[in-house]
């Protein structure tokens, strides 16, 4: 199998951990991935403006160059990318008045009508290759560890674009299920984190994450796993510790942890760039060096 | 026997129609129709950056950019020279800076504000695609930024047109800094010639020169030697112009010589 796939700004710059794992997680699974060429950031945040077309110009024209490219499908890691560069297709896929004038502003040679498919890697992992080829693949099951998914907005809102069920997703749930971990919910998992609140109100991102947090710890969670770096840093940088004395839940992305699974070598994980260290945990699993052996 | 005229053609510059002849540069028409150019003129070879020019032509509603000294008049351009593009430059010292990847966002956070419009690739007219390098900078990869940007002249065309507002040419200029300091492998050849400069390998011969008269320093430099140069009978090459009507250094404006050679 063959992908063309989106990184993202946030991939390069402070969640690398999430592409290393990903690419790691993706060869061990015999799937081809070519990053696409000249890609651009993809716009951030849909815009709901209904005149202000400006802002879809960003998302169109990174699909439009996927398209001069020979691709017909992106696939994409970060959540945030993934919901604009969806939205931003299904508008022009349902509004092609827009859509002409999008195409008319970007000027280039090829017109773009939303042919492009855009998809997220969960949706990949989930349905061309299959929970259960993955569970086939592991070599470390997860036993032991109780893991709380946490899904946050944009992979599931709105609708029109979710990959899941808005209001009780289980892609993660089986994922994580299927790589031999414990698995706890509870209906916070699809609440908001504070999202882009963190550059300029952090004490609402502070808020949700404490509560995110606390009730994850209610269910007895070892550790939180993500897809989204917006998510993820605010989880990682802003949760308090608990007031009971106990330990900070480690925040790991689903790759990181198909990769531990897996027996991938931590290195080629990133398990070591995060701010609440998640080694302590996993040192039960066979790729994580016991404590002290790490250089 | 009369000699062939060029046609004339009619430019609009500074809100006056001017009838210059066609196959000028843009430089050389404005210069024509009278004008001496005291800004908004340097290398008058693409180098410098100083004479960006804002153009349209006839009927079209569309704004152009060039350099003027690259760009040959057309009938109807109608443009106005832009000297100089006010860009808001921060001050940093290199020797601090970390090549950290948000380093170029910390000193230029507007690039955020990028909508890749790309009317910044469209105004350059070094042909740079500024837009990705711009986006490049955004994701922390400076190397892409340095080597994108590499061409530019900082001549500020792109940011006299950015709807966001960003300051293009400050933010290559800052990663080909870091590049160069923090990222590019360092060369142990030069390390060593310029070592072999510093411990005075050529003192000799600069001591001499620097006792000669004005006279014998225009004969030696008459008399210099060119080293053999690949691509020697290339049409554009620099050693094979040098004393011609289109060496735009060395050349000295002598209308029989323009004649002599039919240009």
């Amino acid at each position: 199998m063959h992908i063309d796939y989106y990184p993202g700004c946030t991939i390069k710059t402070s969640a690398r951990q999430y592409e290393t794992s990903a690419l790691a997680v993706l060869h061990a699974l015999d799937v081809q991935s070519r990053e696409m060429e000249q890609w651009n950031c993809c716009g951030v945040v849909h815009s709901l403006a209904t005149d202000n077309l400006i802002r879809h110009v960003a998302p169109i024209r990174v699909l439009t160059r996927l398209q001069q490219q020979g691709g017909t499908e992106l696939v994409t890691l970060c959540d945030m990318c993934y919901n604009t560069l969806a939205q931003a297709n299904l508008l022009v896929q349902r509004q092609p008045d827009k859509g002409e004038a999008i195409n008319g502003f970007i000027a280039d040679d090829q017109t773009y009508g939303g042919q492009v498919d855009v998809l997220h890697l969960l949706q990949i992992l989930r349905d061309r290759i299959g929970f259960q080829a993955i569970k086939r693949r592991v070599i470390c099951p997860l036993k032991g560890l109780t893991v709380f998914p946490y899904y946050g907005c944009k992979l599931l809102r709105p609708r029109a674009v979710g990959i899941d069920d808005a209001e009780t997703p289980s892609i993660l749930r089986d994922l994580m299920q299927a790589l031999g971990a414990t698995v706890v919910d509870d209906p916070i998992q699809t609440c908001c984190c504070g999202s882009y609140h963190v550059v300029n109100r952090d004490a609402i991102v502070a808020g949700q994450v404490t509560k995110i947090a606390a009730r994850a710890q209610l269910q007895g969670a070892d550790i939180i796993v993500l897809s989204c770096p917006l998510c993820h840093f605010n989880l990682d940088t802003h949760q308090p510790r608990p007031t009971d004395g106990g330990q900070r839940l480690p925040v790991l992305y689903y790759t990181q942890l198909i990769g531990l699974a897996f027996g991938l070598p931590w290195e080629t994980l990133g398990l070591d760039a995060h701010h609440i260290d998640p080694f302590p945990l996993l040192q039960h699993q066979h790729s994580v060096p016991l404590e002290g052996e790490r250089v | 026997m009369t000699t062939p005229q060029p046609d004339l053609i009619t430019m609009q510059f500074m809100g006056k129609n001017y009838q210059v002849p066609s196959g000028l540069t843009i430089m050389a028409a404005i210069e024509y129709a009278g004008y001496k150019l005291v800004r908004g003129s340097g290398c008058r070879a693409g180098f410098c950056g100083a004479c960006p020019t804002i153009y349209h032509k006839g009927e079209s509603h569309k704004l152009y950019t060039a350099l003027a000294c690259q760009t040959l008049v057309e009938d109807q351009m109608c443009l106005v020279q832009v000297p100089f593009v006010p860009v808001a430059r921060k001050r940093y010292v290199m020797d601090a800076l970390q090549p950290t990847p948000n380093i170029i966002l910390q000193y230029y956070p507007e690039i955020a504000g990028c909508v890749a419009c790309n009317t910044c690739t469209r105004a350059c007219p070094q042909g740079i695609q500024v837009m990705d390098y711009i986006q490049a900078a955004l994701r922390g990869d400076i190397q892409r930024t340095a080597e994108l940007s590499f061409d530019c002249i900082s001549c500020g065309i792109c940011s006299s047109r950015c709807p966001s507002d960003i300051k293009h040419y400050p933010v290559g200029q800052l990663a080909r800094r870091i590049y160069g300091k923090y990222i590019l492998p360092r060369s142990q050849h030069l390390a060593d010639r310029v070592s072999e400069l510093a411990a005075g390998a050529y003192q000799d011969e600069m001591t001499t020169l620097m006792h000669l008269s004005l006279e014998d320093l225009k004969v030696r430099y008459e008399q210099r030697v060119f080293e053999p140069v690949v691509g020697q009978n290339d049409e554009h090459n620099a050693v094979r112009q040098w004393g011609s009507p289109v060496d735009p250094v060395d050349f000295q404006d002598d209308p029989q010589a323009i004649l002599s050679t039919g240009a």
